[in-house]
């Protein structure tokens, strides 16, 4: 028989996925994995992962990569690329790394037009260290550091790092998708590929930031994560291309 | 063999300069050991503005050394900052266009030059620290005349139109300080 | 080779370049300033890069990043922003990054002050970082001291594939003092340097998973963080052969000095003032303070010597607790001390020694 359909070759053949069942990061991985396939550049890639759950995939995938300290991914991106511009070199951070701990070099980086491509796995909770409140936690959702849920008056409102970095004048690209549905699989790997073809023309800084689930720290089994980021996280963070240049 | 100077002023007095200057073409011209040490503050305007100078024959040790051979004060406040470092029997090197002097000491010798007036002069106030470099030198001697003007003459060298009211500077501080000994 | 008469910061700044440095990353702090500044005019003229980082933490990422891919790679900074460093120092070290950075340092601690200082001892020589990694440390006590150290820092740096640290002050940053450049490496020496490391650098290579670029500053098995730390433990150990010392008249010596940096020359002029006037004196100037020449202590003639007499720029004194290792109890150790910004006086040492030496 025929076959029409595999694993992306640049994750390791042997290696069981970690990740919590329903969990996204798999899913993400294997679209970057199939983009650098299908644009011939997983010879060039060059991948800085955050701290957290996106450090998981150091052992699963098969090109060159690095880890940041927690929140840098910005700024290593921002050295590896300026002095090895023919490499691909893209971050993989989630919402702690990207819009907490590392917003000074997401910011800056961006701010500076680094010709590099962030990949911002958005899902309103810090994963690994156990359900804290994420800069991107929804009103009302509950987190381990803020039992009853997140209050307004006293940890502020979402923040949305597309609409934050549309401020400046230097970014390229800048995308809200999901992974909820095929068809919004679909669209995150069309736009992984657009900015990785920005990257390859030149044009600097692009951000695909994903809006994904954590089944576990949601306490939601993964159907029921699908629906809770139709109803909820959607709402808040709306898909679409807020900037493209 | 070893001169330990200190340099004092108003900042904008080109106290730095005198001492890069001196320190410069002891370097380019001599074998000799040279060190430039700046006071720094944190106000990048105003204030008071020092700099060290050490000239030896020797590997030199401390950069700002405790007493000094000489001493250059440019203002009042910098004559009463360090004139107690000054060893008795060194020479003190005012700008008696604004120094008084009535220094309260007799165990040293005493240089006057009214580098400010002198400068006005000749038309461009902010030459009073080539005339007190050419006093130093004109007096001590601590390295050939020449020297430190080609040195002035290079460091200059994108300013081609200064240079002639600088040599004038530097050779009337000559005049002076020979004219002193 | 004729003598030019340079900062000490720019004089480090153009040993790096010299010796190959094609990425510089900085954040502004006195007293060092002249660094970032001397690389952002210099780097573009050799085909480097010299970005302003938006802190100490983003620059030395960067310098991660740069040095990750295979560039000779240098940041520097003072006192307090060498301890926002401390997180991506600890990375490098951890991931084997070779990376070179300097500490101008001043007075601490907090902000301290913007003056000169020898505050950073334990810092530099204990705990550069979380993790208990180590480094070379090298302390000059002359600008030509600092270029030379900065020059050769980048060749321990590859060979090892470690960090190494130049711990300065900030009299050595801004004074000048003539120097000797060494050798600028031609454009083909530069680019065989980064192509030698292209194996491990993560620049991309051809899909393999075993040999995939794979620089990570720490790992999920726990058996193979050991090994990790074994294997850098290892690399410590052959230090011994690293370390750098002067002794100074030390064989006769009454007292003895011992002093690192700036504090050095100035008790090595005080040996020779003190010799003149009759007293034997000597000096200990550890050149690596890690590795520490522990080993230089057992020169001293304790049937002659009264007493050890550390000198430093710090209160309290940090230095002296590696000066009491080498010592071993066989003489009193005495501190002759400043701190706050305020540079060691010579008079002020040899008065020290005088002091012990009359037994008052």
């Amino acid at each position: 028989m025929e076959k029409i359909y595999g694993r992306t070759k640049t994750i390791q053949e042997d290696k069981v996925s970690g990740f919590c069942p329903g969990c996204m990061h798999s899913t993400v991985i294997k679209l970057i994995g199939e983009v650098l396939e299908e644009m011939d550049l997983v010879d060039k890639a060059a991948c800085v992962l955050g701290i957290g759950c996106c450090g998981l995939h150091m052992d699963y995938i098969a090109y060159d990569n690095t880890t940041a300290p927690h929140g840098r991914a910005c700024a290593v991106a921002t050295g590896m690329k300026r002095t090895s511009p023919d490499s691909l070199v893209f971050t993989y951070q989630g919402d702690g790394d990207f819009a907490s701990i590392g917003l000074a070099e997401s910011i800056s980086a961006a701010n500076r037009g680094e010709n590099i491509t962030v990949i911002f796995i958005n899902n309103g909770i810090y994963g690994m260290t156990g359900g804290q409140m994420a800069p991107t936690t929804l009103v009302g959702m509950k987190a381990t550091t803020a039992p009853k849920g997140r209050d307004p008056k006293e940890h502020g409102y979402p923040m949305h790092m597309c609409e934050i970095l549309n401020q400046l004048t230097a970014p390229a690209y800048l995308v809200r998708t999901s992974c909820n549905n095929p068809a919004n699989v679909n669209k995150t790997k069309q736009a992984i590929h657009k900015a990785f073809q920005n990257q390859l023309d030149g044009k600097g800084f692009s951000m695909v930031e994903i809006v994904t689930s954590c089944p576990t720290n949601w306490g939601l089994d993964p159907m029921k994560s699908l629906d809770y980021i139709e109803e909820k996280m959607l709402p808040e963070f709306p898909l679409g291309v807020i900037r493209d240049r | 063999m070893e001169t330990n100077l200190c340099v004092a002023g108003f900042g904008g007095q080109g106290v730095m300069t005198l001492g890069k200057f001196l320190a410069d073409a002891t370097c380019n011209s001599t074998d000799k050991n040279v060190t430039f040490f700046p006071s720094y503050g944190a106000e990048q305007r105003g204030g008071t503005a020092n700099c060290f100078v050490v000239i030896s024959d020797e590997a030199i040790g401390a950069p700002l050394g405790d007493v000094m051979d000489d001493l250059i004060v440019m203002n009042g406040p910098s004559l009463a900052k360090f004139i107690g470092t000054l060893k008795s029997g060194g020479t003190l090197f005012i700008n008696s266009s604004i120094v008084s002097d009535d220094i309260g000491r007799v165990d040293v010798k005493l240089v006057k030059a009214p580098v400010t007036e002198l400068a006005l002069e000749m038309g461009n106030a902010k030459v009073l620290n080539v005339i007190m470099l050419g006093v130093y030198v004109g007096y001590t001697e601590v390295i050939q005349p020449d020297i430190v003007w080609n040195t002035i003459e290079h460091k200059l060298a994108s300013k081609p139109k200064l240079l002639p009211l600088n040599k004038q500077a530097f050779e009337k501080g000559l005049e002076l300080g020979r004219a002193q000994k | 080779m004729a003598r030019v008469f340079m900062k000490g910061c720019e004089a480090i700044a153009e040993a790096a370049v010299r010796a190959g440095c094609r990425f510089f990353a900085g954040y502004p702090i006195t007293p060092q300033n002249e660094i970032p500044e001397y690389f952002s005019r210099r780097l573009p003229e050799v085909g480097g890069v010299f970005v302003q980082g938006e802190s100490e933490v983003a620059s030395v990422n960067m310098v991660y990043g740069a040095a990750s891919a295979g560039t000779r790679s240098m940041t520097s900074s003072s006192s307090p922003g060498i301890a926002l460093k401390s997180e991506g120092i600890s990375y490098c070290a951890a991931a084997r990054i070779p990376m070179v950075y300097a500490n101008i340092s001043r007075g601490g601690p907090g902000v301290g002050s913007i003056q000169p200082a020898q505050m950073d001892y334990f810092q530099a020589t204990k705990a550069s970082g979380n993790g208990g990694f180590q480094m070379l440390v090298f302390a000059p006590s002359t600008v030509q001291e600092a270029v030379d150290m900065t020059y050769k820092a980048f060749d321990y740096a590859d060979r090892d594939r470690n960090p190494v640290l130049i711990l300065a002050d900030g009299v050595i940053g801004t004074m000048m003092e003539p120097v000797v450049l060494p050798e600028m490496k031609s454009d083909e020496e530069v680019a065989a340097i980064k192509a030698s490391k292209q194996g491990w650098a993560c620049v991309g290579h051809q899909l393999d998973y075993a040999n995939r670029s794979w620089i990570q500053p720490g790992q999920w098995s726990t058996l193979k963080m050991q090994e990790a730390n074994e294997d850098a433990a290892a690399l410590y150990e052959s230090w011994k052969k690293d370390v750098q010392v002067e002794e100074y008249q030390v064989a006769d010596a009454e007292i003895v000095l011992t002093a690192y940096g700036i504090s050095a020359r100035i008790c090595k002029s005080a040996v020779d003032l003190l010799r003149a006037q009759g007293i034997k004196a000597g000096l200990i100037r550890p050149i690596t303070v890690h590795p520490f020449p522990y080993e230089s202590y057992d020169h001293i003639d304790y049937n002659k010597c009264k007493a050890v007499l550390d000198v430093e720029m710090s209160i309290p004194a940090q230095f002296v607790t590696d000066v009491a290792v080498g010592v071993k109890d066989r003489c009193p150790i005495e501190t002759c001390l400043c701190s706050g910004g305020n540079i060691m006086s010579r008079d002020k040492v040899i008065a020290a020694a005088k002091k012990i030496m009359e037994g008052k």
